[in-house]
């Protein structure tokens, strides 16, 4: 079973949820496709054992055969190649490593080669995987389709999403059961989790939403969430103690039991109201 | 000689576009004559790499020189391959800047922005 941990707008708890809901399942499995900037690590502290580049292929090109015509710059749809003086750049951090310039080329001047973009970082015990993406790259998909690839399908899979709705968030979300959109009462977590929720059911998932830092006197997303018929799975309130835990990166699972039966029961509920 | 000039509109009494990458025209313009060109910069509308296409654009019409507000990392090495000088606009219209040009009195860019800079610098 797999399960993604999406909010929209960053820093509502996306990893407070995730990390929690998957230190509290016994055959779970944390993924952690925020690549850019990974930390659930910090929380659940794995021993990792094994970090496998990943690595994209990017154009090359042989001098001795190239006459500078120019039909890889034009194939190219991201501007990755210019071609001045007869002589051929390459940018690749701006390559999205279609090929078409190898295919475009009359002279069969092209080649591709392995470019590391960052890596895929596995603990012990199978618990844990997370991606990490090198400084300056620009593309995080390559690495969260080899987090995809490399996850244990007898374990159920928490993937913790990158902010925003865009196509990190797209890629993670592709092939899960279910959907989380955690939220926060303030206007910006108003209004990005309608801009999740209309991801979500615009690829067909069934979504729950947890709603992070929840304080007595606002219903504002419990009132928007009774209007359009979604479940709110669970409600993390705003107190100091989880905050200051956090901070020392202890979630609250580990700080009270009880919590541990909270994620638990959630994870009943939505197994209980989704079809596998 | 043959430069190009970021420009907003398609004239020679055009604003100057204070980006190169995502200037809305190019106009080319022979110093000698003063005859001009605009090209529309189709490279305003890419979601990425707007400065190394909009260097191609300018290189493929031969031009020597550039008159610009700022230029990106990507599209100054294009310009530097093109062996095409950069030259930092000081007047408001793409004619003054031709006719400072042709004075000599304009600086020349040797430093870039950093990238995404025309785009608010997101």
């Amino acid at each position: 079973m797999k399960i993604a941990v999406l909010s929209g707008k960053g820093g509502t708890g996306k990893t407070i949820v995730a990390a929690s809901l998957a230190a509290s399942l016994s055959e779970s499995q944390y993924v952690d496709c925020d690549v850019e900037e990974p930390n659930g690590a910090l929380f659940l502290n794995p021993e990792i054992i094994e970090t496998t580049p990943v690595n994209v292929l990017v154009p090359k090109v042989d001098e001795s055969r190239c006459d500078g015509c120019g039909a890889c710059a034009k194939a190219c749809r991201f501007n990755a190649i210019a071609v001045v003086k007869k002589k051929v750049l390459i940018f690749p951090e701006i390559c999205h490593h279609c090929g078409a310039c190898v295919i475009a080329c009359p002279q069969n001047a092209i080649s591709e080669v392995q470019r590391e973009i960052g890596v895929v970082e596995t603990d012990r015990n199978g618990r844990f995987l997370q991606g990490r993406l090198n400084i300056g790259e620009p593309i995080t998909i390559p690495i969260i389709h080899k987090l995809k690839q490399s996850v244990r399908e007898d374990k159920i899979n928490i993937f913790d999403c990158s902010p925003g709705a865009s196509c990190t968030v797209v890629q993670t979300i592709d092939g899960c059961d279910y959907c989380i959109l955690v939220t926060e009462p303030t206007p910006f977590g108003m209004h990005d989790l309608k801009i999740a929720v209309s991801l979500v059911r615009k690829v067909g998932m069934p979504f729950g939403v947890v709603l992070n830092k929840a304080m007595a006197g606002d219903k504002t997303i419990q009132t928007y969430c009774k209007n359009e018929k979604i479940v709110v799975l669970m409600e993390i309130p705003f107190l100091r103690e989880i905050a200051e835990n956090y901070s020392k990166g202890i979630l609250p699972v580990k700080m009270d039991k009880a919590w541990e039966g909270k994620f638990v029961r959630m994870f009943s509920s939505i197994v209980g109201g989704i079809e596998l | 000689m043959k430069i190009a000039v970021s420009a907003t509109g398609k004239t020679m009494e055009s604003q100057i576009d204070q980006r190169f990458g995502r200037a809305a025209s190019f106009i080319i313009v022979e110093t000698e004559t003063m005859d001009y060109e605009a090209i529309d910069n189709l490279a305003t509308l890419s979601s990425g790499g707007a400065g190394i296409s909009s260097a191609q654009s300018v290189a493929e019409k031969d031009v020597k020189a550039v008159i610009t507000g700022n230029v990106g990392p990507n599209a100054m090495n294009v310009l530097k391959a093109a062996s095409i000088e950069i030259y930092k606009a000081a007047a408001s219209t793409v004619k003054e800047n031709v006719e400072l040009f042709k004075k000599g009195v304009l600086e020349k860019i040797s430093t870039t922005v950093p990238p995404h800079f025309g785009l608010g610098g997101k």
